[in-house]
């Protein structure tokens, strides 16, 4: 049973994904007073890019073909890993929080090297840009992982979320010094306002939009795909480590319904923070980023010092 | 048994340096085969001989025998390396040679058996691969017996320092391996620049030699002997022990090296023959952290957490400057010369964590931080091996250094295009891959922080360990910049759009070898881990059972709830997850590729000129980090009105802060300290007859006093 | 492990508060406007008037009440509207100063923190109270303003940051023991405010005499001839 479940789990994972996007878009167009694209134009996106001829650059080579398929494959198995309703999975052993961020790795590398395969400039300043960010945000969210695991002693989600879990309600100056730097780095990862602009259509103010500049038809189907997956996981992250109530904890049909009826209404609500801040911050200069992530590196340290200072008896 | 191979091993190194020898002899032995041939009741010599030593054939048919006599050579350390790792117990041995009083003890435990294993792994692959990459070298008339003599001299010195069971043989081996290393490195003696960085390499050897000797010097003055088993059980005030280890962290250290003592390694491994880099960078290396290990926690014993601290710090810095400096670097070997300093620091740190660990009273969790150490050791020459190797074909076949004018590879030289790639993944610590294994077990190592009693050490080794992200994703940064530059994209240069693959099997051979063990490491951590075991149990009494408690699939450091990772079913949920991908999309989506050119926002004339460059890739870090380099931009325009088209001349100079503050001084120091002593000589004959006067005026003195 | 759960729910508030207290000290660094750091200032007196407060509370001490309340009006409210007043009335509300360093002072912060924790754990053996861990939490508070102090060019920053070191002492006087007697409370507050007001007086000279408020041109009143 648990094994059904837990290929059920990714499946609905990547189908909800679009799904998120949407809403995200939807509140965005409403607070600046635009008129909103149906919630399921995502899905349309995808389904019109999939019909499409693919035009591939005559110089690009076969890592530019295959380069989407594994950025996809990556952001799929890292959302069969996380717990998206339920808890106690087996894929959720199979990989740690450390490991997910190596799987979110191998897809960015690729991405990285197809930007550089096409041989333009554009590709290339994508690349450079992404991997300065990339190499800048590793740190902070690994400084947030720590804090969390020095507490629950564990870097293994479920067992992180059972601990959570286990010990109520508190507030805990780690763990909200941890969320603060974990969503400043979710922003830059996953290539939003204030870092960079998802919507831009100036070359020269791309990050991750300016790696893809190439791809076309299926491919960037499945890029767009990946991209959508990749923000609903750092949110299904976020809303279920450090607000994990409402998950389920056995495998019975109501809790499991309940628990995805819990994480849709949590990722709603982030959603439409997300849309909020983006709304309300303006894109920040490329060489302001290192200030943004230092500060995220710095709410980190400070959740690791205020658990080691704070929350530990003699 | 085991004994026997690695006795073997040494042999057939040495014999393939004796008969790289007769490269220009081949009179000599061809009388001599003949003189003995007929002893030997072969049939038909004198037409086989004909063949042998045919002049055209024979200096392939003798690199042959020099190199298969090598690889031979490996395959006896690689085997004897396993067998003494899996058995579990200790070979001792004495030869012959040595002083009257000292003869040579020989030594081979698990740890020795190991590193011996690492040795046979790269002198396999560089077997395989160089026949292919010195044939260049005939034509450009280097003496090809120097490079075989010296190969096989260095192999034999690497293996017997780890056989060495006694101080003075230690020495000697040490020795035999850093000269015989020099004369490689020296090699294309014909530019300065290579002769200087010879120069460096050698005299910061002899450097750490001295400090390794005194190192010993202080053991054997409590031991009052040379042998290491009696080393092993002398026991040594905390002062001196502290003052023994740093003795040998600074030696060991600069073999190895750990930042502030790595100058030469930049300047050394690019020089040298590219197999001979592989060697140096993917085995030497590992020989100097063997010293390390061998001294701290085997010979000295009683490991103080402060000596954990300070290699903890120096691995830090080593691995973050390393990394740092190697994405600034536009040549390919000097980029992945910084690039062996930052995974040495990652080594540096799983075994300062582990002593931390250790001194601290937490022995079982400083297995974890040994184990990850060994672990990334095996991993850091099996990849950096592959990316000299394929580094070396790039070399060999576009006679082109520099990033700035490679490009285009992945179709002229596909095969070589995909094992680099294999091997920038692996280095780029991306799963499933080796490189992954061992910086998890290096995290969860540090993870166990918080189990210690100090808050200080609780807090700064997260600290360390948020170092060690950065340094992951800069190091893929930096592989994707020496990946993409140099095999992506349009051809840069004449060279490049011209190459061509390599042509002798051996080239693609030896780093496919590589390449297959760089997914066999990461897809199979747990076996490794209990092959490992014997090592941790050897040097810190315990081992580390709950890594493979759950089956052969999981590797769990801890418990499963603490923390868990199979490779094995990663490798299957991707294959999976692109297989339904590849089989949904494909039959979504119909439509056929269209190739066309590709975006030039409308105004076309696109060049190879207008890709990024290496330079360009690497901007936005120097910007951000620029204290950390010596960064000097020169821009000349032509001097011209504004809004004319002038040629602009742009230089671009990033150099190493380490030389300006601490050796360019260092040297002036010693530059002025000799000069005081130069003044002793004055040239007047009457002061040295007075010199020797009053010597003896001093010694009938003391004579008679 | 984490024992922050056996406490009641106000003590973990007032812990939660004690880091971001500190979070506000961190800002204080990095603030580039004049008007901004003072507002970073004004909200470390909020809290630490919420701190005391919640401290009433628990420990049943009906005298931190009232100096919750002095805390509130004085440093949350009169000192910084009298800042304010001062930079607009210098017109210095547009400019930007940022550190020299920036990377050097925030390292140097956080290992402040820890040097703190270090210092103050033997007395955190002593203290019967709950809050002890903010022990560590009201040292790093003074040593941060004393950072401030040194790395900061601007007289006014320099006034925030000795404020924010007596903000400091105060914390670490509520949660160390059951806060100051009454008198002595009253007593640093009024010399606190005279502070603020004699400071006014001499920005307005220092500016006339060198037409700047940048601390570093004090130097021109050397006696040594350079």
């Amino acid at each position: 049973m648990s094994g059904l479940i837990a290929l059920v789990e990714p499946i609905l994972f990547i189908l909800a994904a679009p799904l998120l996007a949407g809403w995200t878009k939807m509140v965005k167009c409403r607070l600046q007073n635009r008129k909103a694209p149906s919630l399921l134009q995502p899905y349309r996106e995808l389904a019109k890019l999939l019909r499409k001829q693919p035009v591939v650059a005559e110089q690009a080579s076969w890592l530019f073909e295959a380069a989407p398929y594994i950025v996809f494959a990556s952001a799929v198995l890292a959302a069969a890993v996380v717990p998206f309703f339920a808890v106690h999975l087996p894929t959720a052993s199979i990989a740690d929080v450390i490991a997910l961020a190596g799987f979110l790795a191998l897809g960015r590398f690729f991405l990285v090297l197809a930007g550089m395969d096409v041989g333009t400039a554009f590709g290339g300043m994508g690349s450079s840009r992404e991997v300065t960010i990339a190499s800048l945000s590793e740190p902070a969210m690994l400084m947030a992982i720590f804090a969390l695991a020095m507490s629950a002693n564990t870097t293994n989600l479920a067992s992180a979320i059972d601990y959570v879990l286990d010990t109520g309600v508190a507030i805990r100056p780690s763990f909200v010094f941890a969320l603060a730097g974990m969503v400043l780095v979710a922003v830059a990862e996953t290539g939003r306002v204030p870092v960079d602009n998802p919507a831009t259509h100036l070359e020269l103010t791309m990050i991750h939009e300016a790696m893809v500049l190439e791809y076309s038809g299926k491919y960037l189907a499945l890029i767009e795909w990946a991209g959508e997956i990749r923000l609903m996981l750092y949110g299904v992250l976020i809303a279920n480590i450090f607000f994990p109530w409402g998950i389920a904890e056995d495998l019975s049909l109501a809790s499991l319904g309940s628990g995805l009826a819990a994480i849709l209404l949590k990722l709603f609500g982030l959603g439409a923070l997300l849309a909020a801040a983006e709304t309300v911050f303006a894109k920040m200069r490329l060489f302001r980023v290192q200030e943004f992530l230092g500060f995220a590196y710095l709410l980190s340290l400070l959740g690791m010092l205020s658990h080691i200072i704070l929350e530990i008896g003699q | 048994m085991s004994l026997f191979l690695a006795y073997l091993s040494v042999q057939c190194a040495l014999l393939s340096g004796a008969l790289a020898l007769f490269s220009e002899h081949r009179m000599i032995l061809e009388r001599a085969a003949n003189r003995l041939a007929p002893l030997a009741g072969l049939k038909e010599w004198p037409a086989r001989s004909e063949r042998l030593f045919a002049a055209p054939v024979y200096p392939r048919l003798l690199q042959k025998g020099v190199f298969g006599l090598l690889a031979l050579s490996g395959l006896a350390a690689l085997i004897g390396g396993i067998s003494a790792l899996l058995g579990q117990g200790v070979t001792v041995d004495q030869l012959p040679f040595g002083l009257p009083w000292l003869h040579w003890h020989v030594r081979l435990d698990a740890l020795s058996g190991f590193f011996l294993l690492i040795i046979g792994l790269g002198v396999i692959a560089a077997s395989l691969y160089g026949p292919g990459y010195v044939r260049e070298y005939r034509q450009t008339e280097h003496p090809l017996w120097l490079l075989g003599l010296c190969t096989g001299l260095f192999v034999a010195g690497m293996e017997l320092v780890l056989l060495a069971d006694d101080a003075f043989f230690f020495v000697i081996a040490w020795e035999l391996m850093s000269v015989s290393s020099y004369f490689l490195v020296a090699f294309q003696h014909e530019r300065a620049a290579n002769r200087r960085a010879a120069f460096l390499y050698l005299l910061m050897a002899e450097i750490g030699a001295i400090a390794i000797i005194l190192g010993f010097g202080v053991l054997a003055g409590f031991a009052h002997s040379y042998s290491f088993d009696v080393f092993r059980y002398t026991h040594l005030t905390a002062g001196w022990g502290t003052a023994a280890f740093l003795l040998a962290l600074m030696g060991f250290g600069m073999k190895a090296g750990l930042v502030p003592l790595h100058a030469w390694l930049p300047e050394a491994h690019p020089v040298a023959p590219s197999h001979i880099s592989a060697l140096m960078s993917g085995v030497m290396l590992k020989v100097a952290i063997y010293g390390l290990m061998r001294f701290g926690f085997d010979l000295l014993g009683d490991v103080q957490w402060q000596w954990g601290v300070a290699v903890l710090i120096l691995g830090t810095a080593s691995a973050v400057l390393g990394v740092l400096y190697a994405f600034q670097q536009n040549e390919i070997k000097r980029l992945l010369a910084y690039s062996s300093i930052e995974n040495i620091g990652i080594i540096a740190m799983g075994l300062g964590l582990s002593m931390i660990f250790l001194g601290t009273g937490h022995g079982e969790l400083g297995v974890i931080g040994l184990l990850a150490a060994l672990y990334h050791s095996l991993n850091h020459s099996v990849f950096k091996n592959l990316l000299f190797l394929t580094a070396g074909s790039v070399l060999h076949q576009t006679h082109e250094h520099d990033l700035e004018h490679l490009g285009g590879l992945v179709k002229r030289m596909p095969k070589t295009a995909v094992l680099a790639l294999i091997g920038c993944l692996a280095i780029s610590a991306l799963p499933p891959f080796n490189g992954f294994v061992s910086e998890w077990l290096t995290f969860q190592a540090a993870l166990q922080s918080s189990s210690l009693e100090s808050g200080i050490l609780r807090s700064v080794i997260p600290v360390t360990a948020a170092v060690l992200a950065f340094t992951g994703a800069m190091a893929a940064a930096t592989f994707a910049k020496f990946y993409g530059i140099g095999f992506l994209g349009l051809p840069r240069g004449r060279h490049a759009a011209r190459a061509r693959e390599a042509a002798h099997p051996g080239m693609l051979a030896g780093p496919a070898l590589l390449a297959g063990l760089c997914v066999l490491l990461g897809v199979l951590p747990t076996p490794i881990i209990r092959m490992l075991e014997p090592v941790s149990q050897l040097l810190l009494g315990q081992t580390l059972p709950s890594a493979s408690g759950e089956g052969w699939i999981w590797l769990t450091p801890g418990s499963r709830t603490v923390a868990s990772y199979s490779a094995l079913l990663v490798v299957l949920g991707l294959g999976l997850a692109w297989w339904t991908a590849r089989y949904l999309i494909g039959r979504l989506a119909v439509a056929e590729v269209r190739r066309s050119r590709p975006w030039d926002c409308g105004f076309g004339g696109l060049s190879p000129r207008t890709q990024y460059t290496s330079t360009a890739f690497s901007q936005p870090i120097r910007r951000i980090f620029a204290p950390i380099w010596a960064v000097r931009e020169t821009i000349r325009t032509g001097g011209a009105e504004a809004l004319e088209n002038t040629p602009v001349h742009y230089a671009l100079e990033v150099e190493d802060r380490s030389w300006y503050g601490l050796y360019a001084p260092a040297a002036r120091g010693v530059e002025a300290l000799a000069r005081r002593v130069a003044l002793i000589q004055t040239g007047s004959v009457r002061l040295y007859i007075a010199y020797s006067f009053f010597t003896l005026l001093l010694l009938l003195g003391v004579v008679s006093g | 492990m984490n024992v922050l759960t056996n406490h009641s729910l106000y003590e973990q508030a007032i812990l939660f508060i004690a880091a971001l207290v500190v979070f506000t000290s961190f800002l204080m660094l990095a603030q580039k406007r004049l008007s901004s750091l003072v507002a970073v200032f004004a909200w470390q007196g909020l809290l630490l008037a919420a701190t005391t407060a919640l401290c009433a509370y628990t420990q049943q001490n009906p005298h931190l009440y009232t100096s919750a309340l002095i805390s509130l009006v004085l440093k949350g409210f009169l000192i910084p509207w009298m800042l304010l007043r001062l930079i607009v009335k210098f017109d210095m509300h547009r400019e930007v100063e940022s550190l020299l360093y920036p990377t050097y002072v925030m390292t140097a912060a956080a290992a402040l923190v820890l040097f703190s924790y270090y210092v103050v754990l033997p007395i955190e053996q002593l203290s019967a109270l709950a809050t002890r861990n903010a022990i560590a939490v009201s040292l790093a508070v003074v040593l941060l303003g004393m950072l401030a102090m040194v790395s900061r060019r601007q007289a006014v920053a320099h006034v925030v940051g000795f404020m924010s070191i007596e903000n400091g002492l105060f914390f670490a006087a509520v949660a160390a023991t059951q806060g100051m007697p009454m008198v002595v409370e009253i007593g640093i507050a009024f010399d606190v405010l005279v502070a603020a007001v004699v400071f006014g007086v001499f920005f307005f000279h220092i500016r006339e005499s060198i037409d700047s408020l940048d601390v570093d041109r004090l130097n021109r009143l050397s006696e040594v001839d350079r």
